[in-house]
């Protein structure tokens, strides 16, 4: 408890020094955090071996039963992501933001305050604890959003998810006061049984589930997190992405973990909005032309993939079935972690390209991979995982969860285990069309502008995050089986299953057999490849035309519209469309874009009919002292007249 | 022992094969001579000894197809059973890296493709991209039908299950080889879907997608597309071939059911045209019906 006390202050203070000194903050800022990073990995790891009681707890006498903060396996494993990603960030954040802007000491410091936020909010269990921190993250989060307060769009982001994370803070209130009501304390304990299925359980879990998912980004509550992952600078996008996202799914977990006997229909649930936030997540990133909003579309896709797995979970426990439990749990929680792993990496190395070129449209860059080859790499090892490919760690949890369906295939005539297998199957085969689409409209081809021919490969200090975060991915993906007895202890804390029993799965040794035999196999390959003597210099065989140039080349937009055209019932695109008449056409412009639904076509102009209905309340507040006395003297004489009666 | 040493010389000897066979019977049933059966023996052997050229936009990205559609291919064939005789490697949940190492070839193909700048491949790479999205749905639902009949996740007892033809599951199974089929004209970019000799780039899928690789690299991509006519030739033969009581029996019943589909692909290529490119999905939506209802009457 002690170290991750230490780690937690180190986190807090980490952007205090950098107010003070004249220069070198930053790098004492990511040094604490980097010291953070080290205390809380090492109590998260000595938690997760199971050694020295597995959990720890912070009491105070007045508030009861669990303590403040409680470490147990779950708090650790959702530790990991976060200390990770925070040192990743700030370092990555020196070369990527200190050299160039004025308000940089105020951004180490919330950045900091962020982290420190986090690895409180995974350790709460109590809900005052609970809410503080989760306050002090949607704040310090919407600070670093704002970072670039000067553009408008930005300051429409931050608006947005300020919003939209109050909105889902208010549920959360009202739902542990609930809470509160039923158990009789607001400490974290488990639910009597039978509780769940009753009127109040449904309650509780329609509220718990609407205020995480806000934060989560579950379809449809998703619509402040693109403009907000493209508005923020990428470090802090990582951040957000990789774990504060990941923080409602904590949230879920947490609850679940409450609940002895969930009834079926709150699996079902799960899997339904996993169903629709992971195929509409991908659908709609297929159809961006900004970078970091694909990414961030992405984002909800693999909430997506992560609610398919706690909702076979949670089907599981519904059935008293031990193996769909501990599978479903289990591919959920690591792929929270993996997904953290590459999407941080996807979004600093999107930051990168955005540094080097000045431009998060897919249609204005191209050919960065000659230019930029570390910073391709690293976007390709991202690509690689999220699209759930062997070897990397993406394979791993979706192979839990697929192994779990095709489980549950053998339990009479249920429906949603093909709905789970048939939606992942889907999820990645379009994943790929946009990772192939994203990573070939960046990196791969000619350049498109000036400002991509003249790109340069960033600083050494954002390629280190970079390479740290895909080694990271390829250890999981190559050697899942020393991971699981620590995953094992976690699921089991989400109720009791046979955790114990995953790393006996046969197929993960032979997962990393089969990883290692294709490295091999590529590695000979590649060794025929290079000797042979070859002809370099020659232009693209254009089918017999000899100066190809970058304006012919297909591009992400042409590449996705078969798919988007396909899936327009879902997308309602937005498109301009020249027409060509007459034998000399003039000059025509195509544009296509996929607006979001919920955003732009409900809540924007919800929001918009509230401003306005909330202008009418002006009347009211005039201004004026003495109107305002009168007030506080109405309200005296109601409650008089009220406690009299 | 021996088996799995037979299965390796299978897989890396083999593969060339079912190419000049599809020529032979093509070329048979036009009334012409044909190339010899044993033509792509002759082009890689060619190809290794020739100089490649590189466009000066490729990068290293530009051989990763090549090299990992032959080693995800290699792979792959470790985990697929050749006919009755059991797959090298087997194991619960193989079925899904077996799907996605075919995922991770299609991925490298179609950015080694991108890694031209040329706009004939990033369509065909579009192409490839999309319509494989939709084939992707018919594999698992097959996958999903015949683990529900035997209650397995590997791939060795899921396949050689059936046997023969005469259970209750006679319907569905059916069913699923055809929707299968149609996964394997379209994952082979054979026609319906693709023509492998047209001359027109505008029409192609996956011939596009290799325009530029020439020497080495291009006699990869030649092995990698063949191996796949094998394995996945396996994948859907294996549910159809009866069970023999001896080893050499069941080999030589997958070698004859193998050219039998070689030449199968070969009739289906000379009897008729590559369909019009908005159709294919229509095709693809077929083998995804077909499949989903092989569910359907599993769960009957």
């Amino acid at each position: 408890m002690s170290l991750y006390l230490l780690a937690l202050l180190a986190a807090a203070v980490s952007g205090v020094p950098g107010l003070f000194l004249r220069r070198r903050g930053g790098e004492v800022a990511t040094g604490l955090l980097g010291l953070a990073a080290l205390l809380g990995l090492t109590a998260s790891f000595r938690v997760l071996a199971g050694g020295s009681g597995g959990t720890l707890a912070l009491r105070t006498a007045a508030l009861g039963a669990p303590g403040l903060l409680v470490f147990d396996p779950l708090a650790a494993f959702f530790a990991i992501p976060v200390l990770v990603l925070a040192f990743c960030g700030s370092l990555y954040g020196l070369g990527y933001w200190e050299s160039r802007r004025g308000n940089t000491p105020a951004l180490r410091l919330v950045f900091g305050w962020l982290t420190a936020s986090l690895v409180m909010l995974v350790a709460a269990s109590h809900a005052l604890t609970f809410l503080l921190a989760w306050e002090g993250m949607a704040i310090a989060a919407f600070l670093l959003v704002m970072a670039e307060d000067r553009e408008a769009e930005t300051r429409r982001a931050g608006w947005i998810y300020l919003v939209a994370t109050h909105t889902g803070t208010l549920i959360l209130i009202a739902a542990f006061a609930l809470l509160a009501r039923t158990t009789g304390q607001y400490g974290f304990t488990a639910l009597p049984a039978g509780l769940a299925a009753s009127r109040g359980g449904t309650i509780l879990f329609v509220l718990f589930l609407l205020g995480f998912g806000f934060k989560a980004g579950i379809l449809p509550l998703h619509f402040w997190l693109p403009p907000a992952h493209a508005a923020a600078p990428s470090h802090v996008s990582a951040l957000m992405s990789g774990v504060l996202l990941k923080m409602g799914i904590l949230g879920i977990a947490r609850l679940l973990s409450w609940v002895p006997d969930p009834p079926l229909w709150w699996g079902g649930t799960l899997v339904a909005l996993g169903v629709l936030s992971g195929l509409l997540g991908v659908a709609f990133a297929l159809g961006q032309h900004d970078l970091k909003r694909l990414l961030a579309y992405h984002s909800i896709e693999n909430i997506g993939i992560i609610l398919l797995g706690l909702g076979l979970g949670t089907l599981g426990k519904s059935q008293g079935n031990p193996v769909l439990q501990t599978l479903g749990y289990a591919g959920a929680l690591l792929h929270v972690v993996n997904h953290s792993l590459f999407k941080g990496l996807l979004f600093l190395s999107a930051g990168s390209v955005l540094h080097a070129t000045g431009t998060r449209d897919l249609e204005r860059l191209g050919g960065l991979g000659q230019r930029m080859p570390w910073t391709a790499a690293a976007f390709l090892a991202g690509s690689w995982a999220i699209c759930g490919l062997p070897p990397l760690n993406g394979f791993v949890s979706e192979w839990l969860i697929y192994v779990g369906a095709f489980r549950g295939l053998g339990l009479g005539r249920q429906a949603w285990p093909v709905v789970i297998l048939l939606s992942l199957a889907l999820i990645g085969a379009l994943a790929l069309a946009c990772f192939a689409k994203a990573f070939g409209a960046v990196f791969l081809g000619l350049p498109r502008t000036e400002a991509g021919a003249r790109a340069q490969e960033a600083p050494r200090v954002m390629l280190l995050p970079m390479g740290l975060l895909a080694l990271a991915c390829l250890a999981i993906g190559v050697a899942p089986l020393f991971l699981m007895p620590a995953l094992g202890r976690v699921v089991d804390t989400l109720g009791p299953a046979g955790g114990s029993g995953l790393p006996s799965l046969p197929g993960l040794g032979a997962i990393s057999g089969m990883a290692l035999a294709l490295g091999l196999l590529a590695l000979l390959l590649w060794r025929w490849l290079r000797p042979g003597s070859r002809e370099d210099g020659l232009p693209t065989w254009d089918c017999g035309y000899a100066t190809p140039d970058a304006r012919m080349q297909y591009t992400a937009s042409s590449f996705a519209d078969g798919l988007v055209r396909g899936l327009r019932w879902a997308l309602w695109p937005v498109v301009h469309r020249p027409k060509v008449s007459g034998w000399f056409p003039r000059p025509a412009r195509y544009e296509g874009h996929v607006p979001d639904p919920v955003l732009d076509r409900a809540a924007a102009p919800g929001l918009r009919f509230g401003v306005r209905g909330a202008a009418l309340l002006r009347v009211a507040q005039g201004g004026a002292l003495p109107v305002y006395l009168l007030y506080v003297l109405l309200t005296l004489l109601v409650l008089l007249v009220w406690m009299v009666a | 022992m021996l088996q799995f040493l037979l299965h390796g010389l299978t897989v890396l000897l083999l593969p060339p094969l079912l190419p000049g066979l599809i020529a032979k019977t093509k070329a048979r049933m036009a009334g012409r001579q044909g190339p010899p059966v044993l033509q792509l023996y002759y082009d890689l052997a060619k190809l290794a000894r020739k100089r490649a050229v590189y466009s000066r936009t490729t990068t290293w990205v530009f051989l990763a197809g090549p090299v990992g559609g032959v080693a995800a291919g290699l792979a792959a064939s470790a985990l697929v059973p050749f006919g009755h005789t059991p797959a090298p490697i087997s194991f619960e949940g193989d079925v899904i890296l077996f799907a996605y190492l075919f995922g991770l070839a299609r991925f490298l193909t179609i950015l080694s493709a991108l890694d031209t700048g040329s706009s004939f491949e990033g369509m065909g790479a579009a192409r490839e991209a999309t319509f494989s999205a939709l084939a992707e749905p018919a594999l698992f639902l097959g996958f999903a039908a015949l683990a529900k009949a035997n209650a397995s996740l590997s791939l060795g007892t899921m396949l050689a299950f059936p046997g023969s033809l005469t259970t209750r599951f006679t319907g569905p199974l059916i069913l699923i080889l055809a929707g299968w089929v149609i996964v394997y004209l379209a994952e082979n970019s054979r026609i319906p879907v693709d023509d492998p000799n047209t001359h027109l780039e505008l029409t192609m899928i996956h011939e596009v997608m290799v325009l530029d690789h020439s020497g080495r690299p291009f006699a990869l991509v030649l092995y990698g597309a063949s191996l796949k006519l094998l394995v996945l030739g396996a994948l859907i033969l294996t549910p159809a071939l009866p069970r023999a009581a001896h080893a050499w029996q069941n080999w030589l019943a997958f070698y004859a059911a193998l050219a039998g589909l070689a030449v199968g692909v070969g009739l289906v290529e000379s009897s008729m045209a590559r369909f019009r490119m908005t159709k294919v999905p229509q095709f693809l939506v077929a083998g995804v019906l077909a499949t989903g209802f092989a569910f359907l009457l599993m769960l009957v």
